[in-house]
């Protein structure tokens, strides 16, 4: 349909905002949206390679039950860097900060977010605390799991001072992103952006925000006692000294917990995204989903204690955090029978992103679903601190964020780059990491439920079956995260031109120039018609001569 | 304040990507207040920390709590008191156009700042005289009850994060009195 | 209820199993259903619902339904909370102790047990309790925090220097299960197994008869009691006297001979270096091995120390050769 003609004709000649300007120097010290979301992009998939090959390697060790490759005190910190890297270098920045940060905006119709200046000091935190981390990895590692719990962090050797300080760095580089967004987000829409009128992407990113700003700088101060505890032995954690080492773990998890809620909302906003365009259709039930988002931002707060069920806290709090836990699935249910219902007489096809849309109903079902199991307290006293609490968090968080992460980098690689990507190849990686990441993850259910216990160097043999299908389940997946990257890096150069709007979608980004201009628009744009009004505009989908 | 926006189309205060400065000054607002909160939050941590131990030793607590110099105590919170009401005049200075005044209300506040911090030094140089350190430094013997270093444990790590506060607050006053002298504010910002 | 060892459950050895089960199965089936539910309904609309040359767009764009909205909200509030009550009615079974208890005192340190039984008596690593009767476990930690679980009994516990922690459990049939450190303790963590040997009660009688573990009658030379000690004081489950490496070096030739250090440093075994290595395992580590030895300080007493040294010397062949010297004199 489209021609070369026509691609040449769109774009090629524009001024857009990787054009603009050049030299090292228009990077480091941009306040475009969308190019910070480049140097964001960059840093925090080597974060990922970094901790994904971490666990490949820990995954070979557990190969066999014995000490193999490595020594007790390496496997340790092993998987503390692995967690640590992925949770706070990774996962919690990887949506909203790349994500979020090129097509929010655009998506409501700004010219950039509230406050640019502060949005690239949030870049440089982020390499300022990741950079401390491998600092830290450098100088004699951290051995403590990545909850840090004491008094066994206030005690061991290696450079957890250091660890802990680059985790609270990271902290302000959360805080000045969800900050930004907020305020972006209430003062930036465009004339006639409604709050319902808003992609959910929108919402999700928002609800966020909220949890960023409200538990972040909680777990700031933990860090800091913790630190002080560890320098000058201070004796607040310390039990020799009349401390308490459990309220450690309260104060820890009443960020961590709603931190899981930042995993989750901003890939749950992709997902609504996704579903609604691949099956050119209109979304089902718009304010369930919203609201329901804003529901868990508040909930999440309720419910930290769930990570504590056999700690020896007082099973007064037990009983609410237990009762609480159940309510804040509630609204992911909603949101998950509204999705699956918009694919209700839809024209679905099924393009890379569509598939991981799809992977992630399969995988974060089962994940959300054992969080359930975890919340009912006689079930989680037999299955805590085993695998199948590994199995649950991988479940929701590779298999929830990151399939929706994948699926919008897939998504908005075409807007970024002005690039298609190659969609057979595409669609393979999709595949091959939806079945590589079950048989990895799922026979941790069953080890978990058999008794095994998490953060074991060695291991009983009556497990060593189903951890020999792990270990090969993580080959597989990490054959489809390489070929993943070898299709999204193929585009940026060798890539077919893409149109304005390659998906036929309705939300603002895909009505600008792909790669967007520097300013995104040259004016305040107006609204015709609302992100999901499939129902009133038909585009056609412009690829303009991605003929894949 | 606004009659400026109808002035020029972008004022040089006025960022690209506002479309006005009721626009760019609300946003700093809430960015401002969002800031706010998340120091509230901070602080109520520590707040948290200190009512569990409280609540845990409250002999104890009350006992130490005794060892806390009750005069110097007043005097700084009247010092910080004072320093919130010059920095209000400041700003409605500024917004008057009265460039002298702002600069004399903004180095008024730095200077209370200053000496709130020197009292509170000798508030610590006291507590050091007689061995009242935190945690495992910790070697007075004159307070009654269990574990009486985490009270100071707690004690300083509050008081020394907000006295990092007024530290960095004495740095960003003193540039903005920098700035002010330097006309880089008027009365339309 | 009685469970035997199923795909998921392992099998359920105490009264408490079978309610655990109970839920843990009723939660499953009722997610099953909702997973079955997602992703069928998925499937169907995908084959149903793809685009195709004849239906190339939407032939429907409802977007709500209160009716549904009420459905799938209502009903899983409902099953949720069925799910809290009873899950927490069980876990008020696992955390209310009757009140014919026994009560045996549960110490975890890095990285070994200590049991501590009501007649004065106590062993390492091995808990000893009669069948069908309920056991109260007082427990506490000496260091870092640990967990106490045991998968067939579905009962586990975090052990916090401190503060006491409780938990109980009562078996049902005799025999020895598996019992687990849970809670992430350091390099030793996963070494820090254990057993519990349930037994008729009158073995257990005859088991505290037995008194203190490990003080053998006297009389019997310390090279006896000695070898005693390496078995009671569970020495057996790390190091063996046959020459085989373990998770720690074998017994068999250490006296008298040179060991390489983790630093590079060498060292002759003598009698002092028996001495610190099981007081202060962590001052001098064998190269080859983790640092996971737990101290055996307040543990055994100088005599037992005496015992223990006296047999590990006659396990070695220098061993002849230093004895001679020593009656020599
Ligand atoms: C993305 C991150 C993420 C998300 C979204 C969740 C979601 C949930 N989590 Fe998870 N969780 C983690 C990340 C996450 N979790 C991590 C990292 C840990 C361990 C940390 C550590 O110890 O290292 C953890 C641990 C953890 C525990 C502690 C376990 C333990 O240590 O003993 C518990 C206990 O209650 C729990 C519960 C839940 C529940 C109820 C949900 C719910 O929100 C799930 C809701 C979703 C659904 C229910 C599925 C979809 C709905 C339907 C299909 C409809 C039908 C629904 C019903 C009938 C209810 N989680
Ligand atoms: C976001 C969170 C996240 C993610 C994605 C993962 C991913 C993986 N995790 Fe992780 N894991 C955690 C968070 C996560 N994990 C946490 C918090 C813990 C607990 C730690 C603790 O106990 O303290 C844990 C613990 C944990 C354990 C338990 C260790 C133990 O208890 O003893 C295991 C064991 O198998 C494991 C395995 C894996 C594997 C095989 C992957 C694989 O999915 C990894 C695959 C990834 C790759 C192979 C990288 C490939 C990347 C590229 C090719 C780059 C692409 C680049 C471009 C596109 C430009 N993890
Ligand atoms: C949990 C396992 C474990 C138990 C139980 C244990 N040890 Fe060890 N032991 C080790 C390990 C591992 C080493 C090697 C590392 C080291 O030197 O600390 C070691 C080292 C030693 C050494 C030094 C050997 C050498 O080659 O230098 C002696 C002596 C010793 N143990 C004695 C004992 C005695 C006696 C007991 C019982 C009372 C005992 N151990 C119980 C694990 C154990
Ligand atoms: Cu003790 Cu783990
Ligand atoms: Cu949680």
């Amino acid at each position: 349909m489209s021609t070369e003609t026509l691609s040449t004709a769109h774009g090629e000649n524009k001024v857009n905002y990787l054009n603009a300007a050049h030299g090292i120097k228009s990077w480091l010290l941009t306040k475009d949206h969308k190019r910070i979301a480049i140097l964001y992009l960059w840093s925090i998939m080597l974060m990922f390679l970094f901790g994904g090959l971490l666990a490949l390697f820990l995954r070979l060790e557990l190969l066999g039950p014995g000490p193999d490759l490595i020594q007790a005190k390496t496997y340790n910190q092993l998987f503390t860097l692995h967690g640590a890297i992925m949770i706070f270098m990774f996962i919690i920045p990887s949506v909203p900060a790349i994500l979020g940060n090129f097509a929010l905006p655009i998506q409501i119709g700004a010219k950039d977010v509230a406050f640019p200046r502060l949005n690239l000091a949030s870049w440089y935190f982020y390499i300022i605390g990741s950079g401390l981390a491998v600092y830290a990895i450098l100088a004699g590692s951290v051995d403590t799991g990545w909850t840090f719990y004491t008094p066994y962090s206030t005690q061991t050797t290696g450079a957890v001072i250091t660890m802990v300080f680059a985790i609270f760095i990271l902290g302000f580089s959360s805080i000045f992103t969800g900050l930004n967004f907020i305020a972006t987000i209430h003062k930036l829409r465009a004339p006639g952006i409604t709050w319902y009128k808003m992609p959910l992407f929108v919402w999700g990113i928002y609800a966020t925000g909220i949890i960023q700003v409200l538990a972040t700088p909680v777990l700031g101060i933990t860090l800091v006692l913790l630190i002080l505890e560890r320098a000058f032995g201070i004796g607040i954690f310390d039990p020799a000294m009349g401390g308490d080492p459990v309220l450690f773990q309260h104060f820890f998890w009443f960020y961590s917990h709603p931190a899981v809620y930042i995993m989750i909302l901003p890939g749950m906003g992709i997902i609504s995204e996704l579903v609604s365009t691949f099956s050119h259709r209109k979304i089902f039930g718009f304010k369930p989903i919203a609201y329901s988002s804003i529901a868990i931002a508040f909930l999440s707060f309720g419910v930290w204690g769930h990570h504590m069920f056999v700690s020896g806290q007082s099973q007064y709090a037990t009983l609410i955090f237990s009762f609480l836990t159940f309510l804040v699935a509630i609204p992911s249910g909603v949101k998950m029978f509204n999705w699956v219902s918009t694919m209700y007489k839809g024209a679905i096809t099924f393009e890379t992103p569509m598939l991981f849309t799809l992977s992630f109903f399969f995988t974060f079902a089962i994940g959300g679903l054992t969080g359930i199991f975890l919340g009912a307290t006689a079930v989680d006293v037999h299955v805590t601190d085993t695998y199948f609490v590994v199995a649950h968090f991988h479940y929701v968080m590779m298999g929830g964020t990151i399939m929706a992460f994948f699926g919008g980098l897939y998504y908005w690689w075409p807007k970024i780059w002005g690039r298609m990507y190659n969609e057979a190849w595409g669609q393979a990686s999709a595949l091959l990491v939806f079945v590589g990441f079950n048989f990895t993850f799922f026979p941790m259910f069953i080890m978990g439920t058999q008794g095994m216990p998490r953060r074991y160097f060695l291991y009983p043999e009556k497990y060593q079956i189903l951890q020999v299908l792990s270990t090969g389940g993580s080959w597989i997946l990490g054959l489809g995260l390489l070929i993943m990257a070898a299709v999204l890096l193929h585009a940026i150069k060798w890539g077919k031109k893409a149109g304005k709007n390659p998906w036929g979608a309705l939300t603002l980004e895909w009505m600008v120039d792909s790669p967007p201009a520097p300013h995104n628009f040259e004016q305040i744009p107006t609204i015709e018609f609302g992100p999901y009004d499939h129902d009133k505009v038909l585009v056609e989908p412009d690829r303009a001569g991605a003929v894949t | 304040m606004s009659n400026a926006t109808e002035a020029a189309e972008h004022p040089s205060y006025l960022q690209h990507h506002f479309s006005d400065a009721a626009q760019q000054q609300e946003s700093a607002k809430l960015g401002m207040w969002i800031f706010l909160l998340t120091e509230i939050l901070l602080f109520g941590g520590l707040f948290g920390f200190y009512t569990f131990y409280r609540a845990w030793n409250p002999e104890m607590f009350y006992n130490a709590h005794e060892h806390l110099n009750v005069v110097l105590g007043t005097v700084n919170t009247l010092v910080l008191i004072t320093s919130s009401v010059t920095v209000a005049l400041a700003i409605n200075a500024i917004q008057r156009g009265m460039k002298k005044r702002t600069i004399l209300f903004l180095a008024i506040t730095v200077g209370l700042a200053v000496s709130f911090l020197i009292i509170k030094g000798f508030e610590y140089a006291e507590h050091f005289h007689l061995g009242q350190y935190p945690g495992k430094f910790y070697s007075y013997t004159g307070i009654a009850g269990t574990d009486p270093h985490i009270f100071f444990s707690v004690y300083y790590t509050m008081t020394g994060l907000h006295g990092l506060h007024v530290l960095a607050g004495v740095i960003v006053i003193s540039w903005v009195l920098y700035r002010t002298s330097r006309n880089h504010f008027s009365p339309e910002y | 209820m009685d469970t035997t060892g199923t795909f998921w459950m392992p099998e359920g050895s105490s009264t408490i199993a079978g309610d655990v089960d109970a839920l843990f199965y009723f939660i499953l089936w009722a997610s099953v259903f909702f997973f079955l539910l997602i992703v069928g309904i998925s499937v169907y609309f995908i084959i149903k619902y793809r685009k195709r040359a004849d239906r190339p767009n939407a032939t429907s764009q409802v977007a709500y339904n209160v009716k549904l909205e009420v459905v799938w909200t209502l009903v899983p509030i409902i099953l949720v909370f069925i799910v809290f009550v009873w899950g927490f009615n069980t876990f008020m079974k696992l955390q209310v102790v009757p009140r014919d208890a026994l009560e045996i005192k549960v110490t975890g340190r890095q990285w070994m047990w200590v049991f501590d039984y009501p007649n004065g008596s106590n062993s390492l690593n091995e808990l000893v309790v009669p069948v069908n009767q309920p056991i109260k476990l007082l427990m506490s930690s000496d260091d870092v925090i640990h967990s106490f679980y045991v998968p067939q009994f579905r009962i586990k516990q975090d052990v916090v220097p401190n503060r006491y922690t409780i938990t109980w459990f009562e078996a049902k049939r005799t025999g020895k299960f598996d019992l687990y450190c849970a809670e992430f303790c350091g390099k030793g963590h996963s070494e820090m197994l254990g057993t519990v040997r349930v037994v008729s009660s009158d073995e257990y009688a005859s088991f505290l008869e037995g008194g203190p573990a490990g003080e053998a009658p006297s009389g019997q030379s310390l090279v006896a009691q000695g070898k005693q000690l390496y078995s009671n004081r569970q020495c057996i489950t790390c190091h063996s006297v046959d020459g085989s490496a373990n998770v720690g070096p074998t017994f068999r030739n250490l006296f008298g001979h040179e060991v390489t250090l983790s630093d590079g440093s060498t060292v002759t075994v003598d009698e002092n270096y028996l001495r610190e290595s099981i007081l202060n395992p962590q001052a001098k580590v064998t190269q080859g091995f983790q640092p996971v030895m737990p101290t055996f300080q307040g543990l055994i007493n100088d005599r037992q120390l005496d015992a223990l040294v006296a047999y590990l010397k006659s396990l070695s062949e220098v061993e002849q050769v230093e004895s001679e010297q020593v009656t020599a004199e």
